[in-house]
């Protein structure tokens, strides 16, 4: 006859559950978050048709707001792009986090056991590659219709790490934002004076591969990007647990 | 104690949920004023109180999503917030919102949340969740065109994948019609006879005393009432739940 | 009601009689600078209340840091209050740096990293009263506005290096507009005496503003809870 503590034990560990490290929980935890972001976005396409219809209306209208002739293209395509990219991707967060708030998922998320960090990483990933298909939708788009040649490898990798500092910090902040009563506002508020660096970093890095200025003066522009993402993530990873938990 | 043969395993005294003169305030407003409550291994405990009486907020406590304010609370032998990791592994939480995604289909609702808790063989175990809750038609189904009653059969399906030896739910018959109903009667009696423990807020009085070997009743976020089964008539419950709430 | 403590009444008469004399320095006792003129005396009360805006987002960032590991309710209204005090004092910082700016660079405005890392601070803590704002769980209140206090304070310093590099890269519009070659100016010694006694003064004002701030705070609280007991009863 089993003894109370080891029925206690088989609480503790439902014979269903798999036994395995902390970090392969957590990593379970973090493609499983992706997963879900994916197979939903596939069904309903919602976030992703957002985003693209309107990054290509911004383009529009920067077309006759800025005139777009040869001439000035040249030097203000990085400026346009990025606009465009962090417009489309607050629309993008808002949504994601939007999901999430539906039906109660977040506290679903959240009697998960796992660390809180795993939501926040899975988050940002699924994030993350939202922003990056719209960007690798947006980018050829842009230069068949301006005739201008973006296929730079520098040019990638700054948008990647622009990408990835911009995503880190929406994602801690529309986890807030959905939660406030204003959640329909809140979020470019509280988002772009804080992401302000990162977007005059990647603009002028991208400009400068366009433009194909030296390397020496791009490097700084790209040390400030790495900067900022690695500063931002680890401070996001440290106060996740406060934006979530009650 | 009574009830079925299953139950000779019980290992009696065991305190799965205990809470020390728990107090919970928002802001300044109180909304449990100094809980002391405990529910022993495999016993279901219901916790019935007028609309505000702080049912949810101590359910969401115990569930680890709320901290309390003051007091001292254990949930499996773990002390809550610190160790709420170790609590959550063995808990199922059926809310008023079914925590559900509206774009994924019944079968990937599950494989999302049993991938999060890291159930093995998960496919069967979709499947035999799914043939407890009455869903495996609808499996295919989106969450989003189900009616509310669907989407609670579905939650609790969630709710009790990871095999959680302790179940916390929130008013689950609201919304449920008569055939889904009965489903979760038949499914918290096998879930009893399992030796789990459950706690079960309700404002039917009826459908509690039918299958709890205790009803708490919380008024104004104390425990006003504590009847065990067998120590009070059935029918003199309503009676003393109108006497206390209207205290 | 409580009384006002003994100290915040005297503290109230050294920072009034401080703030005087400070007028005084700055006005009559500080020698006319020689190529400005008499616009440059802005400068005192102006660097003043700029450093009083930092330090009180400082205290902020490190009262929310505070709040969110002991989770005690005191922290959380220091930074309130201080963001309160800090979003003054950077308004008149970034007001009167403009009525300088106007003889001087001949223009209300100029993108140097100074003046757009004030502002954007400014925004910055704007969109924090906004977020307490629209939430109204007082407890997520209290830690979303940490939260962001936090990541707010940590981006200015980075928003300046950026801008630095923006500017440096390129060539500045108007001749040696950068206000640091000011403050490191062969100043008079009564020039000096004038700057940090303002400094000091409006440092001594914030501390009184923030007590203040925090017992108004503290009464509101009183008349909640007195409210609540009267309710409950």
């Amino acid at each position: 006859m089993p003894d109370a503590t080891q029925s206690m034990e088989a609480i503790e560990q439902p014979a269903v559950i798999k036994r395995g490290s902390r970090f392969s929980g957590y990593l379970r935890a973090i493609s499983a978050m992706v997963w879900k972001d994916l197979t939903a976005e596939l069904r309903s396409r919602e976030l992703l048709s957002a985003m693209l219809v309107f990054a290509l209306l911004v383009i529009l209208i920067f077309n006759f707001a800025l005139e777009l002739d040869i001439r000035t293209r040249e030097t203000v395509t990085s400026g346009v792009l990025w606009v465009t990219f962090a417009f489309a991707g607050t629309l993008g967060l808002n949504r994601s986090m939007a999901v999430e708030r539906d039906r109660g998922c977040l506290d679903g998320l959240l009697l998960v056991p796992v660390d809180r960090s795993a939501l926040y990483f899975g988050k940002v990933l699924g994030n993350l590659i939202f922003m990056l298909i719209v960007e690798a939708i947006i980018l050829p788009v842009y230069s068949l219709l301006y005739d201008v040649n973006l296929f730079h490898p520098g040019l990638m990798a700054v948008i990647l790490l622009g990408s990835v500092g911009y995503v880190a910090v929406g994602t801690l902040l529309s986890t807030m934002a959905v939660q406030a009563r204003t959640r329909d506002v809140l979020l470019p508020i509280l988002l772009f004076p804080v992401v302000l660096p990162l977007l005059v970093a990647a603009l002028k890095a991208s400009n400068g591969f366009l433009q194909g200025f030296n390397m020496e003066e791009i490097w700084p522009w790209v040390y400030l990007l790495i900067a900022y993402d690695v500063i931002f993530i680890a401070v996001a990873f440290m106060v996740f647990d406060f934006v979530v938990e009650e | 104690m009574t009830h079925s043969s299953d139950r000779r395993l019980t290992p009696c005294g065991v305190k799965m949920i205990e809470t020390q003169r728990l107090v919970k305030t928002f802001g300044l407003k109180p909304v449990l004023r100094g809980i002391d409550f405990s529910v022993e291994y495999g016993e279901f405990v219901a916790l019935v109180g007028p609309n505000g009486a702080g049912k949810t907020t101590f359910l969401r406590i115990l569930a680890t999503l709320s901290r309390p304010s003051m007091g001292e609370v254990r949930v499996a032998g773990h002390l809550l917030p610190a160790q709420a990791t170790a609590v959550r592994r063995c808990l199922g939480v059926v809310t008023h919102q079914p925590l559900l995604y509206g774009d994924m289909t019944v079968d990937e609702n599950l494989r999302f949340y049993g991938r999060m808790y890291g159930v093995r063989n998960l496919q069967q175990r979709i499947e035999d969740v799914l043939e407890m809750v009455g869903l495996m038609a609808l499996r295919r189904d989106r969450v989003r065109q189900f009616s509310r009653g669907m989407q609670q059969r579905l939650s609790i399906g969630r709710a009790i994948l990871h095999d959680p030896g302790i179940l916390l739910f929130d008013e689950p018959y609201t919304g449920l019609d008569q055939e889904a109903a009965a489903m979760l009667d038949t499914l918290l009696r096998d879930v009893a006879d399992r030796g789990r423990t459950v706690v079960m807020t309700s404002h039917d009085l009826t459908r509690v005393t039918d299958l709890a070997d205790r009803v708490d009743i919380l008024h104004k976020g104390e425990i006003a009432a504590s009847v065990r089964r067998g120590e009070v008539d059935l029918a003199e419950l309503p009676a003393l739940y109108f006497s206390v709430t209207h205290a | 009601m409580e009384p006002i403590p003994k100290i915040l009444k005297v503290l109230n008469w050294i920072t009034s009689a401080l703030f005087v004399v400070a007028l005084y320095m700055v006005l009559f006792f500080a020698p006319r600078e020689a190529v400005m003129g008499d616009v440059q005396r802005v400068f005192y009360f102006h660097v003043s209340a700029g450093w009083v805006g930092g330090l009180a987002f400082l205290v902020t960032a490190i009262a929310s840091g505070v709040y969110l590991a002991r989770g005690d309710h005191r922290w959380d209204q220091i930074a309130l209050a201080s963001v309160e005090i800090g979003l003054f004092f950077t308004l008149a910082n970034i007001i009167s740096g403009s009525i300088w700016a106007r003889p001087i660079w001949n223009t209300w405005w100029t993108w140097d990293p100074r003046l757009v890392t004030a502002s954007i601070m400014e925004l910055v803590y704007i969109a924090y009263l906004l977020l307490r704002q629209g939430v109204d769980d007082p407890d997520r209140r209290a830690r979303f506005g940490a939260v962001y206090s936090i990541v707010g304070f940590i981006s200015v310093p980075i928003t300046f290096l950026s801008i630095r590099i923006f500017r440096t890269i390129h060539p500045v519009v108007i001749g040696s507009s950068d206000p640091a070659a000011m403050s490191s100016l062969t100043m008079d010694p009564k020039m000096r005496v004038a700057f940090f006694f303002s400094l000091f003064t409006f440092t001594l004002v914030y501390v009184t503003l923030l007590w203040h701030r925090l017992r108004l705070q503290h009464l509101a609280e009183r008349v909640e809870q007195t409210k609540m007991k009267v309710l409950s009863a």
